[in-house]
């Protein structure tokens, strides 16, 4: 996932938390980046037709930047849910904040078809755990289906 | 939500792992997959095509098997087979191609997948300054030869696609 795809999954989220536009402050702090840098970054996204910043409102994802916003946050559920049901690591979610960068979306999309994902993600998303809501985090039974 | 770091630089040798496991991950899906399209198609299947599948079984077990001892290297457990294949099996009713030219785009997929998740790691190696426990050269040299041959794999399917 690359830097643009990580800012739009961010500002998605902070804006459904925040129910409204995410603020500039809100998405440097969720970024772990200076406002500076979040400011350039956002600048980049307008420019794209991803998104509307509005001086003291904040940042608006337009319709294509929700189409590719709610792609960045269903790979990294992707991520996370491998991590957590596959290779069963415990802070499943330090790893895929590290690993969301170096993994392509096609990866991700090979990684989905040994994972139980549920039909509702990334709906499923809870901001609060940083995880989805429906993961289960002891390992998976695997229990081939009916053919 | 939890501050994440924005950078695509590889930056230890636990990440490093990492991203190994899924590279063997990968292969071994690849294997399994292709193992299972064999059961699926096997009547209709060709000998181009069973030729196909055959050799990209085949690599696939090559490259997990230096990626295993790269991540030996690094003290850490490869994924064992038999675990992903059971998790391949488990789902492949809901994602198996349907037909012969699935089988191919599935192929297709797989290598592409690979090239991807390989060049992706070497460039994040390459710009990391971080020292790891195994020799930096020989793991570039390693997933070099590896890329390459994915995209080797790449040009042989699309070229048997194009044929047909």
């Amino acid at each position: 996932m690359n830097t643009a795809d990580q800012y739009l999954k961010t500002i998605y989220v902070v804006q459904d938390s925040e129910d409204g536009p995410a603020s500039t402050g809100s998405i440097a702090d969720s970024l772990g980046v200076s406002p500076a840098s979040a400011n350039e970054m956002i600048g980049k996204l307008e420019e794209r037709g991803l998104a509307e910043h509005e001086k003291y409102k904040g940042v608006t994802l337009t319709d294509d930047g929700i189409v590719r916003a709610r792609d960045a946050l269903q790979t990294y559920c992707i991520i996370e849910r491998f991590l957590a049901n596959v290779l069963a690591v415990e802070d499943f979610q330090a790893e895929a904040r590290e690993l969301e960068a170096v993994i392509d979306d096609t990866v991700a999309e090979r990684l989905d078809t040994i994972i139980d994902r549920q039909p509702e993600c990334p709906d499923c998303f809870d901001p609060e755990s940083d995880a989805c809501a429906c993961l289960e985090i002891a390992p998976e039974p695997v229990e081939p289906e009916q053919q | 939500m939890v501050a994440v770091s924005v950078s695509q630089r590889v930056a230890s040798d636990d990440q490093l792992a990492r991203l190994l496991q899924i590279g063997i991950v990968l292969e071994e899906v690849v294997e399994a997959r292709t193992h299972r399209h064999y059961q699926q198609l096997d009547a209709e299947l060709d000998e181009e095509v069973e030729t196909l599948l055959a050799d990209a079984a085949e690599e696939s077990a090559d490259h997990r098997e230096r990626l295993e001892s790269l991540v030996e290297g690094l003290g850490v457990d490869s994924v064992p087979f038999g675990e992903i294949e059971s998790l391949v099996d488990a789902r492949y009713g809901r994602t198996r191609p349907e037909d012969f030219d699935d089988v191919l785009y599935d192929q297709l997929c797989n290598e592409e997948t690979a090239y991807k998740f390989y060049d992706d790691l070497i460039e994040a190696i390459e710009d990391s300054e971080a020292t790891f426990s195994i020799d930096r050269g020989e793991l570039l040299a390693t997933l070099t030869t590896i890329r390459d041959e994915e995209a080797e794999g790449v040009r042989e399917v699309t070229e048997v696609m194009e044929r047909r």
